[in-house]
């Protein structure tokens, strides 16, 4: 009888895994072939010599990471991790009162602002990266409308800067800040601030002792979102940067394409691969902490 | 003498565009009173409570508390607390962090706000929970932390939206002696929201009860249960056996029985009336009843049984509570009877 109830239970457990593999499936597959296999390439290149026509080849050796370490290429990652960081930074002043706007507009109006906040990604991004170019250049709107208020004698130089570069990217990636964090403003429990309120917290103390480390998940999550593509793009630098801004992502693109030296852009890619992972194992456990699950105060 | 009125709320009235949330409610509290609003959802008990913790604005009326008007006070300054039906614990601090927070807003020594802390988590038998996340916690447990949360402030008032609630039953029952005993303790007038009819009957000094933003009767439980003042009333609190008729001295006419004895009310009934007679005034008798029905059937609840008397001409069988086990069967007849001072007549 008991062994029945326990046989029973088991096909329904291996139903159930059936059911979970079945809806799992085409994901995983779809992951496991265009993510976990080239990065396995990526990482036994990183360990081979370079081929004369690219490629790789034999033998195994550790100089791309010793290579890694000239100063020429820390110089470069530097650079990517400032205008990736300034781009977040920036991203963040802007998004989070942007989300938190929205959140206190009427459910309709909600609706229309998110629209409008993902509309540009409607648009190529190439094309709408071009665009930076006209309005930058010296003869463009931007300086045209300077001089006619006669802010400026002459045009100033814009383009290919560090600035237009960050420019472009914060233009590019702020959706991908507002998003996550409107959603985990959205997502708070308003009685927590009533509560705060009720307990003698002004606006101001109730949303940085509620709403701030409450949604810092939330908002960790839209800072990785607009870092991780901001450090690794090679369009906007180019377009933008004028090619004087190398950023690692160039970097990347220029060994595998250009220099045709595959295991050394094998080692940047792992190196940045690595540093992102890094990323996301701290908002993970800053999101655990947060919620009182697992950690003790 | 007359204990001093606390809070004195006078002809409140809040409408959200068509729905009349409160309409012209005035209910005065005592100092130390256990008080409770009690009504079905949507009868505005809630937001009678928000106004007062001033979440919400009414649109006119006025509150006053200890005789000063709270109403232009800003939400944050006033001396009073609430405990969320959610309680809505800061999941992000620890169960100290959680109750110290209230103090930490008022700019208190840290020495007295950790012994304030301790003394309260003491009070509602937390102490070792100090350090835990509300995650962590049991549902009673978490209901402590809101309440020692909201009593370390120690405010003039304290209310309570649905407070046991979120509570299995078992729980219920004892947090229930619990919330009356700590009320005597820290001496804080309690206002508690239940659309429980048992919970407010079993804790309160008085009740308010209230329906479509109207106060229908403020009375203390016994006064509610033996007096109601309407069928509103007289139907949400216990139980009820209910006869329709015209209104006459001593009593009421019922249309299919004849005249049936009540206590004659002040004031007076006059017309379309029910007659309003609790199960457990109703009794079994031997002859010359006041009304002859069949056992419908008979429910034992361990102290007390129940029996349902089908009587011919009324719809809905009569109920009575008699002690110990009935001893009547199913399908015999019975004469019912009761004593004219026990039944309540009720205007139409």
């Amino acid at each position: 009888m008991a062994s029945t109830v326990a046989q029973g239970r088991g096909a329904d457990k291996r139903r159930a895994l059936g059911a979970r593999t079945a809806f799992l499936g085409p994901g995983l597959l779809y992951v496991t072939a265009f993510m976990t296999i080239p990065i396995l390439l990526v990482v036994s290149y990183a360990f081979l010599t370079r081929g004369r026509f690219g490629g790789v080849e034999f033998p195994v050796t550790l100089e791309n990471f010793v290579r890694a370490l000239d100063p020429i290429y820390l110089r470069v990652l530097w650079n990517s991790i400032f205008i990736a960081s300034a781009t977040t930074l920036l991203a963040l002043l802007i998004g989070y009162p942007t989300a938190y706007a929205i959140t206190r507009l009427p459910v309709r109006w909600r609706t229309v602002a998110l629209v409008l906040v993902v509309l540009p990604f409607w648009t190529n991004f190439l094309i709408r990266t071009y665009a930076w170019i006209v309005l930058l250049n010296s003869q463009g709107p931007v300086n045209k409308t300077l001089e006619s208020l006669g802010l400026i004698d002459a045009p100033l130089e814009l383009l290919y800067t560090r600035g237009a570069v960050i420019a472009g990217l914060l233009y590019a990636y702020l959706p991908l800040m507002i998003l996550p964090v409107y959603a985990s403003i959205e997502r708070l429990d308003r009685s927590l601030l009533e509560a705060a309120t009720n307990l003698g917290a002004s606006k101001f103390w109730s949303f940085i002792t509620v709403t701030l480390p409450l949604t810092l998940p939330g908002t960790m999550i839209g800072a990785i979102f607009v870092f991780v593509p901001s450090l690794g793009n090679f369009i906007v630098p180019e377009l933008l940067g004028g090619g004087k801004t190398v950023m690692v992502g160039n970097l990347i693109r220029d060994q595998f394409l250009k220099a045709r030296d595959w295991p050394f852009g094998a080692v940047l890619a792992l190196v940045m691969v690595l540093f992102l992972a890094g990323l996301f194992a701290v908002q993970a456990i800053v999101a655990r902490r947060i919620n009182g699950r697992g950690a003790r105060a | 003498m007359t204990q001093k009125h606390l809070v004195e709320i006078s002809g409140l009235s809040k409408s959200y565009g068509d729905v009349v949330a409160l309409d012209d409610v005035s209910i005065s509290i005592k100092e130390n009173e256990f008080f409770a609003l009690l009504g079905p959802s949507g009868c505005g008990k809630t937001t009678l409570l928000r106004v007062i913790a001033g979440f919400e604005e009414p649109d006119s009326g006025a509150v006053l508390l200890g005789g000063e008007n709270l109403l232009s006070l800003p939400p944050h300054k006033r001396p009073i607390n609430l405990m969320f039906q959610s309680y809505a614990l800061f999941p992000h601090m620890s169960v100290e962090r959680n109750v110290a927070y209230g103090l930490e807003r008022e700019k208190l020594p840290k020495d007295e706000i950790r012994s304030r802390v301790k003394e309260v988590l003491a009070t509602v038998g937390l102490m070792d929970k100090a350090r835990t996340r509300p995650a962590q916690l049991s549902g009673g447990q978490r209901q402590r932390v809101a309440l020692a949360r909201a009593i370390v402030k120690r405010p003039q008032l304290l209310l309570l939206d649905e407070p046991l609630s979120a509570l299995d039953r078992k729980v219920r029952a004892e947090m229930q002696l619990e919330l009356k005993r700590l009320q005597h303790e820290v001496g804080i007038t309690f206002v508690v929201v239940t659309h429980d009819q048992e919970e407010a009957m079993s804790m309160a000094d008085r009740i308010a009860v209230m329906s479509l933003g109207r106060v229908q009767q403020v009375d203390t439980p016994v006064g509610m249960y033996q007096r109601p003042a309407n069928v509103f009333v007289a139907d949400f609190i216990g139980t009820s056996n209910m006869f329709e008729g015209v209104a006459v001295a001593g009593g009421v006419d019922v249309t299919s029985f004849g005249f049936l004895p009540a206590q004659d009310p002040t004031p007076a009934v006059t017309g379309a009336a029910y007659l309003m007679v609790r199960p457990e005034d109703v009794r079994i008798v031997d002859d010359g009843g006041l009304l002859t029905g069949t056992v419908l059937e008979t429910q034992f609840f361990g102290g007390a049984s129940t029996i349902a008397v089908q009587v011919a001409g009324h719809l809905a069988p009569v109920v009575l509570t008699c002690q110990g086990t009935a001893n009547v069967q199913r399908g015999a007849s019975v004469q019912l009877s009761w004593l004219a001072d026990k039944a309540v007549m009720l205007a139409r």
